[in-house]
């Protein structure tokens, strides 16, 4: 069920996102009725949605078939289920009623956050009583152990504003801001990289990887980044110059995972048992083009004298779109396809399916490169051009917004194409516990 | 040492620096003095109700569609503010906000430029990627 109204999460952000996308070609178009304020956090925080309940249907979808939950365990999960999937939509509800409060990112009223920590809650409860160790167990796990622990925490930190003493100083505000967001971004990502593992291990049908050595020292790194690297997302910010460098530092170390995903690139793309997870490996691929493409961007970004120029401008954004749809998205819907799909015997692509991978993979190219472009234009205008007023310069980048649209509406009908096929699919449990489906 | 003792050595170890970190960064002095005026912290409220976040930036965070505000009193003064809050623009709708209401905001933005300077432009970089404000 997660996983199920994840997806609807996902189609909710993809239609938001293309009526945001209008104002940037036809400005001001329906202000009065759905102005940016309103579409901007309908997009970001169904996305945001999106991850968080896939993620967590994964996570608990691959932990019983680790370990069979008790029944106590399921009813957990239920209410878990429930509080996420109310709170979540109570908040979208309430965004198409302009009722805001918080800040970017969750700009819903506090008073949500009362049943999502709650979920955190139980979610963590959920997890550590199924595992109560983790002596001799995959890199996976520790992953999943970690996301958990972190989102429940970086939440609550996300959270301080509502305390005045911190509020009513910006530049703390903005440092534990930006200090618990880089981090939750980092936690959510252990939930879908460990996910991913997991489903790397089932295709190729041994635990090789998931306990080396070499696993175990990049998810160490991971979780050192994910602790010390949110620095270089306020490199402009007045706040103590230690946490840009420590940034700056940290973010260096992702050379390592950078230099090594080149490294192994072919290894990393061949999986002996590939034909029987056809669907889940096909993502996987594309995730890991996408990994490679935006981590060199994150590094370039990384580098203050780098940062400075593109700070602010589309950039950002399309580092954003780049690591939300062409990595986390991606891994989402290789295990969405592996849970509900479950096992392909066909061991074939149907033409819809390929026809709907490769429209979502090159259109979200030709998305990527179009905000590139628009942000290397704003980035000139601040450095040569500041006298030029905001709205004229947006006005330049119009072309831009164009071809954005333009890709935008089809990685949507891309992706329209992959989802509703997978909603419609009947979802039926294997007498092995392990799930599987019949398509209607 | 067993493997898993050196992993978790390694993960406590990890969690504690965190810990520490974390604990200075919250109760470090800030280089902005004085926290916000009660009207400007009234204003920080509304700029939050209003979601202005959403198409404006403080120090190049926040959405697109608009300008960064970090420095807009500065540069601009209340006045010029003002009008933009009276009457909405092509694109930014007219919020029909109190004068009591366009006064907290235009308080908040006189605060959000005391905090420091936004301007990308007004960095100096130096060897080894580093950067600093002027």
């Amino acid at each position: 069920m997660f996983i199920r109204v994840g997806l609807l999460f996902l189609l909710s952000a993809l239609l938001f996102g293309l009526l945001a996308a209008i104002q940037y070609i036809v400005p001001g178009a329906g202000k009065d009725i759905f102005s940016f304020e309103k579409l901007r956090p309908l997009h970001v925080s169904s996305a945001v949605f999106w991850i968080l309940m896939t993620a967590m249907g994964a996570v608990l979808t691959f932990l019983q078939e680790i370990n069979q939950f008790s029944l106590k365990s399921i009813r957990i999960q239920k209410i878990q289920f429930y509080l996420f999937s109310f709170s979540f939509i109570a908040i979208i509800i309430s965004y198409c009623f302009g009722i805001f409060g918080g800040r970017e990112y969750w700009e819903f009223q506090p008073v949500f956050s009362i049943p999502i920590i709650l979920g955190w809650v139980l979610f963590l409860s959920l997890f550590f009583s199924n595992n109560k160790t983790l002596k001799d167990k995959p890199v996976y796990l520790w992953m999943w152990a970690t996301g958990v622990i972190f989102l429940l925490f970086t939440y609550c930190e996300s959270n301080l504003w509502v305390i005045p003493g911190i509020r009513n100083r910006l530049v703390q505000d903005m440092t534990i801001q930006w200090k618990s967001y880089g981090s939750m971004v980092g936690a959510w990502n252990m939930l879908v990289y460990g996910s991913s593992i997991y489903l790397m291990d089932k295709i190729v049908g041994n635990q090789k990887y998931s306990r080396s050595n070499m696993a175990f020292g990049l998810f160490f790194l991971s979780l050192f980044n994910l602790m010390f690297n949110w620095g270089h997302h306020i490199y402009t910010l007045p706040t103590a110059q230690y946490t840009h460098i420590i940034g700056y530092a940290v973010s260096m170390t992702e050379l390592f995972i950078l230099g090594r995903i080149i490294y192994l690139w072919r290894q990393s793309l061949t999986f002996d048992n590939r034909k029987q997870h056809i669907h889940a490996y096909w993502f996987l691929y594309a995730a890991d083009i996408w990994v490679f493409v935006n981590l060199g961007l994150a590094i370039a970004m990384s580098v203050p004298a780098l940062n400075i120029y593109m700070h602010g401008t589309h950039i950002i954004v399309a580092h954003t779109m780049g690591t939300t749809i062409g990595i986390n998205t991606m891994l989402l819907l290789a295990c969405a396809f592996e849970i509900i799909g479950g096992r392909d015997t066909t061991v074939s692509i149907k033409p819809n399916f390929k026809f709907a991978f490769l429209t979502t993979n090159i259109s979200l190219a030709v998305f990527f490169i179009s905000l590139l472009l628009a942000g290397i234009a704003k980035s000139y205008w601040q450095f040569n051009e500041p006298s030029l007023p905001y709205g004229a310069m947006i006005n330049t980048l119009r072309p831009y917004f164009y071809v954005f649209f333009a890709a935008g509406t089809c990685l949507t009908i891309g992706f329209v194409l992959l989802i509703v096929p997978l909603l419609r699919t009947k979802h039926k449990i294997m007498p092995d516990g392990i799930s599987a489906l019949t398509e209607k | 040492m067993s493997n898993y003792q050196w992993k978790m050595s390694v993960f406590i170890g990890l969690i504690v620096l965190y810990a520490i970190y974390t604990t200075v960064l919250y109760f470090r002095e800030y280089k902005e003095a004085l926290p916000a005026d009660k009207l400007a912290q009234t204003g920080k409220i509304i700029w939050q109700q209003k979601n202005c976040v959403a198409c404006h930036q403080l120090y190049g965070l926040g959405g697109h569609l608009g300008p960064d505000l970090t420095n807009v009193y500065g540069h601009k003064g209340a006045p010029y503010i003002k009008a933009f809050l009276q009457s909405g623009t092509q694109v930014m709708p007219n919020y029909h906000l109190s004068e009591s209401e366009m006064q907290a905001l235009i308080s908040f933005l006189k605060y959000t430029n005391s905090t420091g300077i936004a301007d990308p432009n007004t960095f100096t970089q130096h060897p080894y990627g580093t950067i600093s404000a002027q």
